[in-house]
């Protein structure tokens, strides 16, 4: 089960984080392998966006080691932290579109900041990764306040593509979108996941994502890791919290149909 | 890792054959626009184009687009062959030719004649479309106001206090010290100037009619504008943004009710006051500058303001304060109702709040300048 480091695009061991004397990841052990999708599951306050935000360098940790794409995170040397930063992107719960910049302007931001480009062809990129995640060319003149929910994601996505980074970090992807909306927008993460060979970490409580997109799913509770695998061996895990999430009325479709 | 992005080209006769090699990414963005700028003017002559793309190490989304972009240049002219492509970068490339096939027409560029007229035409009815706003939040409130005399416990007192303590009490300190350098400056520079010519007691009349009349209203209702009134449309902004406002609205609340009103009649109710702290610390500064600069005792500077001054000039210092609070009241809540949904609106909101509202105040002052020279006040 255990992959080797170099498969391995982000490697969290034994991660402490905690606000004052609150603990609230307790010796955490992860490891997301290269071109995988991984859910994370989890009670809601239990710590999923903790986890997100520690591994990218948000929230200061207590103890442990994070490494990410072979690189350490957070540690004394900041600079390195930066070189990292180029090699993920985020798609944050809310979207957090800059709301004085258009569309188009949005997802040309992290290329503007990085790369040295013509206008013209960072202005076709902007339009290519628009249209990669679904959009159409003239959605790009829009503001953000302008536009739905599930376009905002889709926005947010495209701008978190912007540099091709290897690893993607999506803060509940599909929340707030009707089931139509959230299956597109599955369907978008898993052929982008092929066609541009990304590593997607993602918090999610939708039980279909979970079902339909990730490779395996991580369960945390208490504070750990408490069941790791993909879906059908968490649907057999014996821990009582995995098991009251997997097999409470809400997660009935999962189940095999008694034939 | 990432190494240098390489573009061979060879020319046989009309076909040109480019073998790209290396890393085609974003780290190489501009080796591969210089590559591609290069190679431009070979593509519009050939008529066969053959990419072979097995030396290609690496190959992301911009790198994608550079080559589609050769190979769309070329097509214009004549037949392109893509060979070589490395299996996981099949669904990259087959991905990057889609996009970027039709670009929504620009609009046509306007006259620029016609462009001026149409914003003065724009401003013109922006500037109306401003009183029209600033007379229903007028008439918002006056109706909400009827409501609360009508039942006089629908007032939120709990609300109109604290606004109050915000805008009224915690603005103290800083008027105080704000008007009493200004009423030290004024005595100052009135004994400077008037000794020339022995007119230095003349100070007193100077200093008590000007803070009294004009100088003590005016400066605190600016001092007010630039404090609560930017706080006003900040807050009820954010509100807005945040749809806090049409919450309220759901529960069958009126946000005149319950945001505007409190925080409106808390302005009117602090600024007479602040006006009257404003204006005794400004006369205090002037007696201290009196006293040290001039050398007049405090008691002549007491006499002599008694004799200079009439209860007049103090009455339309503080007729003024509440109508004052008004405008920048409704000013101020009328821009904070006017967000929309980015951070740079309400910044603008806010600028516009202040702006408007101590132009508002001075325009005021004005007119009632005029009103009480004909009414002989």
């Amino acid at each position: 089960m255990q992959a080797t480091p170099d498969q391995c695009a982000i490697r969290v061991s034994d991660l402490v984080v905690g606000f004052g004397k609150r603990v609230v990841i307790d010796h955490l052990s992860l490891d997301v392998r290269r071109g995988e999708i991984l859910g994370l599951v989890g009670a809601s306050g239990g710590g999923k966006s903790v986890l997100m935000r520690t591994i990218i360098g948000l929230i200061p940790r207590q103890g442990g080691e994070i490494e990410v794409m072979g690189a350490a995170i957070g540690s004394t040397d900041e600079r390195r932290t930066q070189t990292a930063a180029t090699r993920w992107g985020v798609l944050f719960q809310q979207g957090a579109l800059f709301s004085s910049l258009t569309v188009r302007q949005n997802v040309q931001f992290p290329l503007r900041e990085n790369l040295a480009l013509s206008d013209t062809l960072m202005d076709e990129i902007a339009t290519a990764k628009l249209e990669m995640v679904g959009l159409a060319p003239e959605d790009g003149d829009k503001f953000p306040s302008e536009l739905s929910g599930g376009m905002t994601k889709r926005v947010a996505l495209a701008r978190a593509l912007a540099l091709d980074p290897a690893i993607v970090f999506l803060d509940e992807p599909t929340s707030g979108l009707d089931p139509i909306a959230a299956g597109d927008f599955d369907t978008l993460i898993k052929t982008l996941q092929k066609t541009l060979g990304l590593t997607v970490f993602m918090v999610t409580h939708d039980l279909a994502s979970l079902n339909t997109v990730c490779d395996r799913v991580a369960a945390l509770a208490d504070g750990k890791i408490v069941a790791i695998g993909p879906m059908r061996e968490l649907l057999q895990s014996e821990h009582p919290w995995v098991r009251a999430y997997f097999h409470g009325k809400r997660s009935l479709m999962l189940q095999p149909k008694a034939s | 890792m990432a190494v240098a992005a390489l573009l061979e080209a060879r020319s046989t006769g009309d076909a040109l054959a480019l073998s790209p090699s290396g890393s085609w990414t974003a780290a190489n963005a501009t080796a591969m626009e210089e590559l591609f700028d290069a190679v431009a003017p070979r593509l519009q002559r050939a008529t066969v184009l053959q990419v072979d793309m097995s030396g290609v190490r690496e190959l992301d989304t911009l790198g994608a687009w550079m080559l589609e972009k050769i190979a769309r240049r070329a097509k214009l002219a004549g037949r392109t062959d893509i060979v070589g492509v490395a299996d996981h970068y099949a669904g990259l490339i087959e991905e990057v030719r889609q996009v970027n096939r039709h670009n929504p027409k620009q609009p046509p560029a306007r006259n620029p004649v016609a462009a001026k007229l149409d914003d003065l035409g724009r401003y013109a009815v922006g500037t109306t479309e401003d009183v029209s706003i600033f007379l229903q939040m007028l008439g918002s409130l006056c109706a909400a106001l009827l409501r609360v005399l009508r039942r006089p416990r629908s007032l939120r007192l709990t609300s109109l206090t604290y606004q109050f303590y915000r805008v009224g009490w915690q603005a103290i300190p800083i008027v105080v010290l704000i008007t009493f350098l200004i009423g030290a400056i004024i005595a100052q520079q009135g004994i400077f100037h008037f000794r020339k010519f022995g007119a230095d007691s003349y100070v007193v009349d100077m200093v008590g009619i000007l803070v009294l009349r004009e100088l003590g209203v005016l400066i605190v209702a600016i001092m007010v504008a630039g404090r609560s009134g930017s706080a006003y449309t900040a807050e009820l902004g954010s509100m807005k943004m945040r749809e806090e406002i049409d919450a309220l609205s759901t529960m069958g609340l009126d946000p005149v009710d319950v945001l505007i009103l409190p925080r409106i009649v808390a302005l009117i109710l602090a600024l007479p006051i602040l006006t009257f702290i404003g204006s005794m610390a400004a006369l205090y500064g002037g007696g201290l500058v009196a006293w040290f600069y001039g050398g007049m005792g405090p008691a002549i500077f007491v006499a002599r303001l008694h004799e200079a001054v009439s209860i007049t000039s103090f009455e339309v210092g503080m007729i003024k304060a509440p109508f004052m609070a008004l405008v920048i009241g409704i000013v101020a809540c009328s821009e904070g109702l006017r967000v929309k949904g980015s951070a740079e609106s309400l910044g603008k909101q806010t600028t516009t709040s202040v702006v408007k509202s101590i132009f508002l105040v001075i325009v005021l002052d004005g007119l009632f300048a005029v009103f009480f020279a004909s009414v002989g006040m």
